[in-house]
């Protein structure tokens, strides 16, 4: 799963997705996204690029519905635990 | 996820996961420059830059069903995130509840008016020893 991204130089980013409703307060939200996260909530969906099989491909949480998701998150590549 | 390069990531599989791992880490391996997503699932640690250990379960419907964070010098205990997930798969086929200790094949319970006040019947608490 994951549109496949072309390699450049320029660091491909994610960020938050937000239905085109959102779109007029975005400005103003931009200064102000927070932690929106509640067991029994809906996950916040995002799109983050990814190193898959082999590949660079752009990932989308909500590409996942239909599946059990395991989203984990880690300081740093190379880090020791 | 972490906030390192898609391209730090495929090194870190190369030279070192596929060595602890047969093939490496089987799943995306996602890149959060800057912690936005982090900041989304309040793990980014501002001070350090970097996302803490938090880990999210997320069901088919994109409900989250279980978070754990952690500082990060802890690791996580992957055989009680498993025992999750199964818990959390078993509770939606059947809509029956796991107990407090609950292992795969061990009794579920079925709530419901007859069971209030006779847990005790059907379910000890575990022992540790």
């Amino acid at each position: 799963m994951g549109e496949e991204l072309e390699v450049g130089c320029a660091r491909p980013i994610g960020g938050p997705v937000k239905s085109s409703s959102d779109e007029d307060k975005q400005t103003k939200e931009k200064e102000i996204i927070k932690m929106s996260v509640q067991v029994g909530k809906k996950a916040p969906d995002f799109q983050a690029p990814a190193f898959h099989e082999g590949k660079m491909k752009q990932i989308k949480l909500s590409d996942y519905l239909g599946k059990w998701v395991l989203l984990c998150f880690y300081p740093g590549d190379f880090t020791f635990v | 996820m972490s906030v390192d390069s898609v391209f730090s990531h495929k090194i870190w599989q190369e030279e070192e996961l596929s060595r602890m791992i047969e093939g490496g880490v089987p799943y995306p391996m996602l890149s959060d420059a800057g912690g936005k997503v982090g900041k989304l699932y309040g793990v980014y640690d501002e001070d350090a830059g970097v996302n803490i250990r938090g880990r999210f379960i997320i069901d088919p419907d994109g409900i989250i069903r279980a978070m754990e964070v952690l500082t990060p010098p802890v690791g996580r205990n992957v055989a009680e995130l498993i025992r999750q997930v199964q818990a959390y798969q078993h509770v939606r086929e059947t809509g029956e509840v796991m107990p407090s200790g609950w292992q795969p094949g061990k009794p579920t319970l079925k709530p419901g008016p007859n069971l209030a006040g006779k847990v005790w019947k059907v379910w000890k608490p575990e022992k540790i020893s």
